[in-house]
């Protein structure tokens, strides 16, 4: 890296370092935006089945124009292929794949991540409306919650921070979080560093930071 | 005496006597399973304080195909059951949310995975359930929750509707349903919790006895109404390939 100021990885950079965490055999949900970024990652030869809310057990890449299948889409409403083995299941029989704790892990995108675990992601400050989608199923009862989101806010305010100040989506849950910054996991005090990205030291990383960071 | 048949020969037909403040319930899932017909239907029938309840109000994207958004629009909305009152991308204003915002249209905003489990409850004839969604969250303030076997569950109830509008593949003409691809999303659930189910499909509508009994999604006893699709332009097709398709 050259002297310029450095931020880090690009967007396909943090879902891949994410997605290497997966282990073989899992079942990965992942969620609307960055997250399905994920499923271009090169894992090798681990068998991943990724599972829709939207009941669809077992999809695969996203296909090209003039070769979707329109009846079928995954979570972001993206026109994606089946794997052989896939199955098809109405919504309440989706949600209970979710809340019996089968999913091995959920990534998602978030506004806001605590020291604590705690992320929100469905209502950006004073808005009446906002968008849970399947994210509270997801958080309470994923086996491991993983987000994926940018270090800071545009105007560079931290979005790992010390307590959530936007309404949470669940508290407690999040173990990892993948950042343009790099990777860190909450610890309650502060957020472990696990890896930071090329040209970001931890100087950097703290002062974009609004809870403490502790080196691994 | 016999059974009044279940295909209507048009849309308009088939939505005729929904009264004013009817329970309706919406099928499909970011486009597939999604009654466009049905709501263009309902459009031009004009029924008022109608209560909709589905996974979304429509999407932001152009060109529109008929949506809750434009029910609300058209001033025969009085509340939503979703589980999402804004769109996901922030950038992105649901046509819904301006009316949400402005106070013109209530909204109860829902877990999507409690909403589905709701509807199935109202199917399944039980009242209430406990679910660890949401616990911890804003949704969960003031509320009863209950803490079973050490873990805090909320109390949530049925979600009973008096209609659905949906969408399949295949019907036949005893109303039993087989839904394709992801198409299938809240299609059975939301037949299951209505009192009167009313189905658009895709398929020219087969004889009674001609699915096999053992490969049906929703079996016909939820089912009361059907209206086959006709081609483009008069029938909604998502796209000019399902249009070809047909």
């Amino acid at each position: 890296m050259s002297g310029a100021a450095s931020t880090g990885w690009d967007r396909q950079q943090m879902a891949d370092r994410l997605a290497r965490e997966f282990q073989d055999g899992w079942i990965v949900n992942l969620g609307v935006g960055l997250p399905t970024l994920c499923s271009n990652t090169d894992i090798g030869d681990r068998d991943i089945v990724y599972h829709a809310e939207n009941g669809v057990i077992g999809y695969g890449p996203v296909l090209p124009p003039g070769e979707e299948d329109l009846h079928l889409v995954n979570a972001g409403g993206q026109n994606v292929s089946l794997q052989p083995g896939a199955a098809i299941v109405h919504h309440a029989d989706s949600f209970g794949i979710i809340r019996s704790g089968r999913i091995d892990v959920t990534v998602m995108g978030a506004y806001e991540v605590s020291a604590g675990g705690d992320f929100a992601n469905w209502r950006l400050a004073g808005a009446k409306g906002g968008g849970i989608g399947g994210a509270m199923d997801l958080a309470a009862c994923a086996r491991r919650v993983f987000l994926l989101l940018e270090h800071t806010t545009r105007k560079g305010e931290p979005r790992l921070v010390a307590r959530c100040r936007l309404p949470v989506t669940a508290r407690g849950v999040v173990t990892l979080v993948a950042t343009n910054y790099g990777l860190f996991a909450p610890t309650g005090e502060g957020f472990a560093v696990r890896e930071l990205a090329p040209g970001i030291d931890l100087a950097t990383a703290r002062a974009a930071t609004g809870a403490p960071l502790l080196p691994a | 005496m016999a059974r009044p048949g279940k295909v209507m020969q048009s849309f308009a037909a088939a939505l005729a006597d929904i009264p004013d403040g009817a329970v309706i319930a919406f099928g499909g899932f970011a486009g597939p399973g999604t009654p466009y017909n049905l709501t263009r239907a309902l459009l031009a029938q004009g029924a008022k304080r109608l209560t909709c309840i589905a996974n979304t109000t429509g999407g932001a994207q152009q060109p529109r195909m008929p949506d809750i958004g434009m029910l609300v629009e058209n001033g025969q909305v009085a509340k939503v059951v979703c589980s999402f009152t804004a769109a996901t991308r922030p950038s992105d204003v649901l046509p819904f949310t301006r009316f949400y915002e402005a106070g013109e249209v209530e909204a109860e905003l829902v877990p999507q995975g409690t909403l589905a489990e709701r509807l199935r409850a109202a199917g399944a004839g039980i009242p209430a359930f406990y679910t660890p969604t949401a616990v911890g969250t804003e949704l969960a303030e003031g509320r009863e929750t209950r803490v079973i076997n050490g873990r805090e569950y909320l109390l949530e109830y049925a979600l009973p509707c008096d209609v659905a509008l949906l969408r399949a593949w295949r019907a036949d003409a005893a109303g039993n349903l087989q839904y394709r691809r992801s198409q299938r999303n809240f299609g059975p659930l939301m037949a299951m919790a209505a009192r009167l189910a009313i189905v658009e499909v895709e398929e020219p509508i087969l004889p009674a006895g001609a699915l096999d009994p053992d490969q049906i999604h929703t079996p016909g006893i939820f089912v009361q109404r059907l209206v086959a699709i006709p081609p483009a332009p008069e029938g909604l097709w998502t796209t000019r390939r399902q249009e070809r398709a047909r």
